[in-house]
């Protein structure tokens, strides 16, 4: 029997953009910190809290960036520093302690508390690790508390559940027995069930997902751990893995039919799963995603994208949208390029492809315009200027708030793309 | 440290780029940290700009600050300059920046510009939102306009209308409402700021007689500047409501010396009609509380007492300036002020008072939702369906007849609301039943939140505890299912109220209406 593992593009090199030069820019970001990953990692982890220890910039930054208040109890607040925090006038420690005493006796159902680094909370060192294991000997077994930092100073938009993932991997592991195989990289409940389906007809069991949906449920990692990444914005998480003992899989990512049959191959190769049982598992889904992507293929095939950078998603979401649906490649913008994680993308993209990372946005605005691309890959800041310019635009902070991985989310993927160029044929009268 | 769940204002910078953003020909140079962008969106999606706000954001990052970021600052001062070409500059710094201490308004003066740089000092950790624009709105006017008390050479009918800003509830709207009344008394309006003004336009505030200020949070400051340094009285009453509006005309007119009686006669607000019409009379005494800026919790306690026959049972504000004004209403309806930025204190408030409807913020939207509570929205902040399709305003007579749907479409029309009463059973009138013309989906509790028994969830868990002894025989917790959900906190809590002042241990049918009895006295 065939893989149904398909390599259909004669563009695609052995290279591919492997050794391609990067445009590196420097100037203003039109990205969001990573302060913003709370906003679905608190969703994630159902009864873990996320308790930003900032300014009053960072309480407003994420109450805009949530879709301007859709929760009416979110699982995440901000502990407001004041002059008199910053002129010292008052203790840090007790004031953490009054705000996070306040915090849990409103929510009882509360098991892991993380207190999330700022721009000013850096900037003014306050030394966050230290109060979260203060606060932890008073407040464990109940509730465990944690740190890591979302600040813009450091991190860029998805960079924040990485590092949320790293305190997780460093602090927070059980010492049960550990799993086989883990998925890094929060994934929507429905394709974590997907996957999980996946691996057990594959025959790889004891598979764990970080993060779990409980605090009290991760898994754990030991020497004979190996994991693979969903997402691809995961350096800092993947080397506290390493320094566990747990093996990086090298693989794609799983974003459409291939990148998900190439992401399932890596770790079944791993796991020493046959070919016919490897087939006999993927083979329906893989062509189910197929299916699905024919239709959207109409749309966007020989189209034109351009991708500021945002989520770190953009190279596989170029990968896919080249290899898969025929789109032309213009530009692809990330905010950091993790030349060992994105390798197999970087093979997969076509030779010439134009890479930038990092930022100067009214440059890169000025080759945006200059190539008029058919769709635009951006964030909120951008997307309806752009679209009053004429541009058709689509807004990267979806494709990490929708579940795109897997084959039963390919053809959602594809229509994520085709969506903004089919609303600007029926509104073309407008 | 202010354990914040939501807030209510953003940053003052945030107020400077309200500004800004209103402006035409002005740019903004921010220095701030990656991430300080997110602000971009709250005028291009809240608002739905079809441009970007003008401001440029230095973008510093942590392996910057060992090294220079004064000179971050001045590059992107330049290149933001010669890429954008502006009239004038306004700079300063976000909350990351002003701890790093670079002076943006050293350095760019220091640049030596060709146009005006108007330098800013927005403490971060003092201040919020309204200040910054407001301060900004003072700053630009006294940056750019020139002392001009010549009074001679003005138009005695002319005036300015200050206040509005991007990001502003309905400003777009009561602009254009205020606007068109002052034209129809023969006032000539000689520059509107900061909408759609151009630093050009801020230079020329001192040709007219008056200042409309149609914000006092925002324009107030800039106003009493005006007052001395240009000559230029200015306007004291907010036109919201019926009442407000024509105080509002008769103030107009006395400050541009025209007669406004005839004018004043042939009013044509709706308002006036529908709240007398006999089916509003469901609408006498219902019990509200009231949250949000001051200018408008101001205004929506007036219109509630005197064009709605409400009572106002709690007013609030965040908004610190105006504290004493709110203070001075809620003395006078003998009700104590909730002066706070605290969502969590705003919440207790109202658990605790029951109210039949709120007027607030969409904060006080989800504290509603909670509690089962009918909520209309009277103030930012704002979400983007404060940025109707239609028009909208608040102010003058038509914005008069928009708060009448705004206030009455949240409530249970009069009749029905009788029936509910009477027929408990009803299909259609269960516990937790929204008002028939709400439709049915929005009977469906979202997960998680109890609409089935919401006062009795909110009042046991939410109001301050009455040092209850008493507990419910099950006869009378039957007996109180069949008050209708939205005033059964209320009367739930005055009869434990009655039953441990009475020492009553065990509350009764009896006891339920002995206290119904008591507190309708």
């Amino acid at each position: 029997m065939n893989l149904p593992f398909r390599v259909p593009d004669q563009q695609v090199t052995a290279k591919g953009c492997v050794d391609q030069p990067v445009i590196r820019e420097r100037g203003q970001r039109e990205v969001f910190c990573g302060l913003t990953g709370i906003v679905w990692l608190h969703r994630k982890i159902q009864n873990a809290f996320f308790l930003v220890v900032g300014s009053r910039t960072c309480a407003h930054l994420i109450q805009s960036a949530a879709g301007v208040m859709i929760f009416a109890e979110p699982r995440f607040a901000t502990a407001i520093i004041d002059e008199r925090d910053l002129a010292g006038l008052a203790d840090i420690d007790d004031e953490l302690d009054r705000v996070v005493n306040r915090l849990l006796e409103r929510r009882p159902d509360i098991e892991m508390l993380f207190l999330v680094g700022s721009c000013p909370s850096e900037v003014i060192k306050l030394d966050l690790k230290r109060a979260a294991q203060r606060l932890s000997s008073l407040h464990l077994p109940r509730v465990r508390v944690l740190n890591y930092s979302g600040s813009g100073i450091e991190t860029t938009f998805t960079q924040g559940e990485d590092a949320c993932l790293a305190a997780l991997v460093a602090d927070a592991l059980p010492d049960t027995k550990p799993a086989s195989l883990v998925v890094v990289g929060a994934l929507s409940d429905v394709v974590e069930d997907q996957f999980n389906r996946l691996f057990a007809s594959m025959g790889i069991e004891n598979v764990g997902f970080l993060p779990a949906r409980k605090a009290g449920s991760m898994p754990a990692i030991g020497p004979d751990t190996k994991y693979l990444l969903a997402q691809p914005f995961l350096n800092d998480t993947a080397r506290a893995l390493d320094e566990l003992g747990a093996t990086y899989i090298p693989a794609p990512f799983p974003l459409g039919a291939n990148g998900t049959t190439a992401w399932l191959k890596a770790a079944a190769d791993v796991f020493g799963v046959s070919d016919e049982r490897f087939a006999s598992a993927t083979d329906a889904g893989h062509k189910r995603a197929e299916k699905a992507l024919i239709r959207h293929r109409e749309t966007l095939d020989g189209k034109s994208i351009f991708f500021f950078p945002d989520s770190q998603l953009e190279l596989p979401l170029a990968r896919f949208l080249h290899e898969e649906l025929g789109m032309n490649l213009v530009e692809v913008g990330t905010p950091y390029l993790h030349r060992q994680h994105l390798r197999q993308e970087l093979e997969r993209l076509p030779a010439g492809t134009v890479l930038s990372e990092g930022q100067d946005v009214d440059r890169q605005l000025d080759r945006c315009r200059e190539s008029q691309p058919d769709l635009i890959v951006c964030g909120l800041g951008l997307a309806n200027p752009l679209e009053a310019e004429g541009f058709s635009t689509k807004w990267s902070i979806e494709l990490v708030f929708t579940p795109i991985q897997g084959y039963d989310q390919a053809g959602d993927l594809a229509g994520l793309f085709a969506r903004p160029l089919n609303r600007q044929a029926r509104l073309g009268g407008l | 440290m202010q354990l914040t769940l939501w807030t209510y204002e953003g940053p003052p910078h945030v107020g400077a780029m309200r500004i800004a953003t209103a402006m035409k020909g002005l740019h903004y140079v921010l220095h701030a940290p990656q991430g300080d962008t997110y602000a971009d969106l709250l005028f291009t999606m809240i608002e739905r700009r079809n441009v970007r706000p003008p401001v440029t954001y230095t973008t510093f990052q942590a392996r910057d600050l060992g090294g220079d970021t004064a000179e971050l600052f001045k590059t992107a001062c330049l290149e933001a300059y010669e890429r954008f070409q502006p009239e004038a500059m306004i700079v300063g710094a976000s909350c990351t920046a002003e701890l790093i201490q670079d002076d943006p308004g050293g350095l760019a003066q220091a640049l030596a510009l060709p146009i005006p740089v108007v330098p800013l000092e927005l403490p971060s950790y003092q201040k919020k939102e309204n200040w910054g624009a407001s301060e900004t709105f003072y700053r630009i006017v006294r940056g750019l306009c020139p002392a001009n008390t010549d009074k001679a050479s003005r138009n005695p009918k002319s005036c300015n209308i200050l206040g509005p800003t991007a990001l502003g509830f309905r400003h777009r709207d009561d602009l254009n409402e205020i606007r068109r009344l002052l034209e129809s008394l023969g006032v000539t309006v000689n520059v509107i700021a900061p909408y759609d003004a151009r630093p050009s336009d801020i230079a020329r505030l001192g040709d007219a007689t008056f200042n409309v200020i149609l914000y006092p949070e925002i324009a107030e400051n800039a106003g009493r500047w005006l007052e001395k340094n240009c000559a230029q009285s200015m306007t004291t009453i907010v036109p919201i409501g019926i009442g407000a509006t024509r105080d509002f005309i008769a103030e107009v007119g006395r400050l541009a010396g025209i007669d406004t009686t005839a004018f004043l006669a042939q009013e044509t607000s709706r308002l006036p009609w529908y709240s007398k019409s006999v089916d509003s009379t469901y609408l006498t005494s219902k019990r509200v509380f009231i949250f949000g800026d001051a200018t408008h919790v101001l205004a929506a306690e007036r219109m509630a007492r005197t064009e709605f026959g409400f009572d106002v049972v709690g007013l609030g504000t965040y908004s610190r300036e105006y504290a004493r004004q709110v203070r001075e209403a809620a003395t006078r309806l003998g009700v104590e002020a909730l002066i706070t930025d605290d969502y969590l204190d705003v919440e207790a408030r109202i658990a605790e008072l029951q109210p039949e409807l709120i007027l607030g913020t969409q904060m006080e939207r989800h504290i509603a939702k909670r509690l089962g509570l009918p909520c209309a929205v009277i103030s930012a902040p704002v979400h983007v369906q404060d940025f109707p399709a239609r028009y909208s305003p608040q102010m003058g007579f038509e914005g008069a007849n928009v708060i009448f749907d705004t206030w009455v479409h949240p409530l249970m029309m009069g009749l029905e609301e009788h029936l509910i009463h009477m027929f408990r059973d009803d299909v259609e009138f269960h516990d937790g039943a929204a008002p028939s013309h709400l439709g049915h989906a929005s009977q469906k509790a979202p997960v998680g939140e109890s609409v089935s028994e919401p006062m009795i969830a909110a009042s046991t868990a939410q109001s301050e505890p009455i040092n209850l002894e008493a507990g419910w025989s099950a006869d009378a917790e039957k007996e109180l299912k069949k008050i209708p959900f939205f005033v059964r906190g209320k009367a739930k809590r005055n009869t434990e109220r009655y039953a441990s002042e009475l020492g009553i241990t065990l509350i009764n049918v009896e006891t339920l209406y002995d206290a119904k009895a008591h507190f309708s006295r």
